[in-house]
């Protein structure tokens, strides 16, 4: 019973998880992901 | 018997050699004087594992820089996207990533296999001690960079400047050689982050995997799902015998008999090499 609730708990998150990503993707936020890992990030790499 | 249960650990290798090769794989990045990283749409994408998106061969973004980024841009939104990410990566393989996926992770393991003595962690101290990624996520992945603002209004990404040695061997080490005109920006933080580095990579030699047990801020929250990842470990308890050869063989010091989904297990499938009753396998949660 345990076991069931909470493989369902998990699919449950997963679903939400992944509205959450597609929401995102659609309000431009891939897009700041994608613009901040195509520049060389100085600070990252001890440059800065 | 014997061969099946060599085959799990080879396999292994074999995936993380591959998932490495792939998350780097844009080799033109790599060739002497050129200063450009990859730049193409996968980057609209994060890696599973710790992968600095500054490497000159990374294809996609790294979870954890991408986290920063969002949090201390200044016109913020709630990071829906990068979260969504995150989540969804725990939920479905947990710490199985950092076991399985995570490159850095090979090159500690590679490390500890060079001959030489291995450190006993004492337990209490090891027990604190790996609270400590915790704090690292909580403080320098989340909190600064959130809060922590600059004469311009802009945020840093605190965790990736001052701790990261993922970004440092992955990213700052090969553009430096390659590229030339990035060496007189070399300061006292580029030589912070060596010693970070070289400190994290020389104990590696004597500590299984000591920044994936310590301070990496992924492992920490892959930890946090654990308990829902659908990819999981099973003891099967009526052939388990209980003699204790998992638990002596893992290196993540983590009994599966006792917490089959500790936050400190990654899924390396040691314990079901060493099981003489086979008793140990993955299931996926349904």
């Amino acid at each position: 019973m345990r076991n069931k609730f909470s493989g369902r708990l998990s699919w449950g998150i997963l679903a939400a998880a992944v509205c959450m990503c597609l929401y995102g993707a659609a309000a431009g936020q891939a897009e700041d992901v994608f613009i901040k890992a195509i520049r060389i990030c100085m600070e990252c790499i001890g440059l800065g | 018997m014997g061969k099946k249960s060599l085959s799990l650990g080879r396999l292994r290798k074999v995936v993380q050699i591959i998932s490495g090769i792939a998350a780097n794989g844009y080799i033109k990045g790599f060739l002497p004087g050129n200063p450009m990283i990859y730049e193409g749409p996968l980057k609209h994408f994060c890696l599973p594992g710790m992968n600095c998106y500054s490497c000159p061969g990374a294809l996609g973004a790294c979870p954890i820089g991408a986290l920063q980024a969002a949090l201390n841009a200044r016109d913020r939104d709630f990071p829906f996207y990068v979260l969504g990410y995150l989540i969804a990566a725990g939920v479905i393989a947990g710490r199985f990533i950092c076991g399985w996926l995570c490159l850095f992770g090979l090159l500690q393991e590679l490390l500890y296999k060079i001959p030489g003595p291995k450190l006993k962690i004492p337990e209490k101290a090891d027990r604190v001690l790996r609270y400590v990624k915790y704090l690292v996520l909580l403080v320098l992945v989340i909190g600064l960079p959130l809060f922590y603002r600059d004469g311009s209004g802009g945020g840093l990404p605190f965790f990736c400047q001052y701790l990261c040695p993922v970004g440092t061997l992955e990213g700052g080490v090969p553009l430096v050689l390659l590229n030339s005109t990035l060496r007189p920006a070399l300061g006292w933080l580029f030589r912070w982050k060596m010693l970070v580095l070289i400190l994290c990579l020389v104990s590696c030699i004597f500590i299984y995997r000591p920044f994936c047990k310590y301070l990496c801020p992924l492992g920490a929250f892959y930890g946090f799902m654990q308990k829902i990842s659908l990819v999981r470990i099973r003891v099967d308890e009526d052939s388990c015998t209980n003699c204790g050869a998992c638990a002596g063989a893992c290196g993540m010091k983590v009994d599966p008999r006792k917490f089959p989904d500790s936050a400190e297990c990654i899924r390396c499938g040691a314990c079901m090499d060493k099981c003489p009753e086979k008793a140990i396998s993955f299931r996926i949660r349904r």
